[in-house]
């Protein structure tokens, strides 16, 4: 389907992006990759009167650094970039990975970091990474710059604390060291997962894909592994706060069964419990 | 035209066009309809099948899932300019290997295909048999079971199957 008629805003600077926010409120949206975007315009699921799109901003915004034991990845730093980064690779290697799983290869050259958190899908794999590597998420809008613990950030289906006229410009994460693991379940090539499980050691982070309405921590699972619980103690909490969706992938009972199940391998294999 | 159709310049196969276009033009109805370039398919409405892909600046994107005014800016490539990326004066080495190797049935995945595999190779140079086939996971054949289309782009890439 084609999407309904929209005015389109191409942005040369977050000051123009932000700008035009400021002008059409919440009749414009912000188009970074356009890979949930467009999709969502397209069922008419979404109908924007402006879209602005910041797909070609570079500097800052697009590319990773590490400097002071923080890892600064721009917004609008695409998958594969991340999936490709050395810098990366050394030092948050989780992130790297995680972005190597999402969709396929023409997808990870388009989707970015910024656009896969700020559109808050709870089955999509980048917002359990930060969740469980402690991110903080920048965002700035006409009031100036704001941090925001990735922990505080996703609010409900689709749904994140930004306004209509923030953007989010940077997303920062500690250099991590520990152990790591991504345990994602699907069953079609290319999907989203079923549930999926992101563990990070030096967070101490432990969070779930698709096991509610927003992307999760399992902070039972947390909390046991930090009272120094085994792999399969703390794994058995996984779906305790959860409230996971049924759909044609699965029921509630079976992905309450796929966390326990994933949680526990995850755990293992990052050696943590 | 709509009143808020826009002027836009795409390069499409190192040639450029003026087009007018509405802003909610999707980037492969305006290759096949505007250019009338319709060797870039469309399959589905879900940005799942990948008959659509082109090379945006070199790299594979679904055209339906790009705006004709994102694209502006961009270098694209669609089946019928890749020959022209080479040097020689045949087919491409991507295109040829589909031939040699029969990677094709009825032929509508195989644009779409060809541009996947071009792009997967150009990212991960030391692909093995189960790389190509995660590799094109974006890409449906309902022809060929994929095995002619794994044994070309690992025979393009220099690796008999
Ligand atoms: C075929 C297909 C398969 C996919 N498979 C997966 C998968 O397996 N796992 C997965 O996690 N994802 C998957 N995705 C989604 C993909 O990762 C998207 O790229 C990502 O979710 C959105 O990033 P984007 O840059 O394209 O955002 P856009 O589509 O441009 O924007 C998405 C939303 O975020 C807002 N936004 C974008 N950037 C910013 C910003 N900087 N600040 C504030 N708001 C912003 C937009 O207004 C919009 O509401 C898939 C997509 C497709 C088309
Ligand atoms: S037509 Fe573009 S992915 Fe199917
Ligand atoms: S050859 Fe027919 S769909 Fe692939």
């Amino acid at each position: 389907m084609i999407p309904a008629a929209f005015d389109y805003v191409r942005a040369g600077s977050v000051e123009e992006a932000l700008a035009a926010l400021a002008e059409h409120g919440d009749d414009a949206k912000l188009m970074a990759g356009g890979h949930s975007l467009i999709p969502l315009m397209r069922y008419r699921l979404v109908t924007p009167g402006v879209v602005v799109d910041v797909g070609n901003l570079n500097g800052d915004l697009r590319g990773i650094s590490v400097a002071d034991g923080t890892v600064r990845v721009g917004a609008l730093t695409r998958h594969s970039e991340l999936e490709h980064s050395a810098e990366l690779a050394d030092a948050c290697p989780m992130l790297a990975h995680v972005a190597s799983m999402v969709g396929d290869p023409a997808v990870r050259h388009r989707g970015t970091l910024g656009g896969s958190l700020a559109h808050a899908d709870p089955a999509s794999d980048l917002p359990a990474a930060v969740l469980a590597l402690g991110a903080t998420l920048v965002a700035r809008g006409p009031g100036g710059e704001r941090e925001i613990a990735a922990a505080d950030f996703f609010t409900g289906f689709l749904e994140s604390v930004l306004a209509d006229d923030e953007m989010l410009t940077e997303i920062r994460l500690p250099v991590s060291g520990g152990g790591w693991n991504y345990q994602k379940f699907n069953r079609r090539a290319q999907d989203w997962a079923i549930v999926g499980v992101a563990v990070a050691e030096n967070a101490k982070g432990v969070s779930l894909v698709n096991m509610g309405s927003t992307p999760m921590r399992a902070t039972a699972v947390e909390q046991a592994v930090a009272a120094g619980a085994s792999a399969v103690d703390a794994a058995a909490l996984a779906a305790d706060n959860a409230s996971p969706p049924s759909d044609l992938n699965g029921d509630a009972e079976y992905r309450g069964h796929l966390a326990r199940v994933l949680t526990e391998r995850a755990l293992k294999a990052a050696g943590i419990a | 035209m709509p009143a808020n159709a826009v002027r836009i310049r795409l390069s499409v196969n190192g040639r450029s066009h003026d087009l007018e276009v509405e802003p909610r033009t999707l980037l492969v109805h305006a290759l096949r309809d505007e250019i009338g370039l319709t060797g870039t398919n469309i399959g589905c409405d879900s940005s799942s099948c990948g008959a659509c892909t082109i090379l945006v600046d070199g790299q594979s994107a679904k055209s339906c899932t790009m705006l004709a005014v994102q694209a502006e800016g961009c270098d694209i490539t669609t089946i019928e300019g890749l020959a022209d990326t080479t040097d020689g004066d045949g087919l491409h080495p991507m295109q040829q290997a589909f031939h040699e190797c029969h990677g094709l049935q009825c032929g509508y995945c195989t644009p779409g295909m060809i541009l996947a595999s071009v792009s997967l190779l150009e990212e991960y140079p030391d692909l093995d048999e189960p790389g190509v086939r995660v590799g094109l996971e974006g890409n449906l054949c309902r022809c060929t079971g994929y095995h002619n289309i794994v044994k070309a782009v690992l025979s393009a890439a220099g690796k008999e199957a």
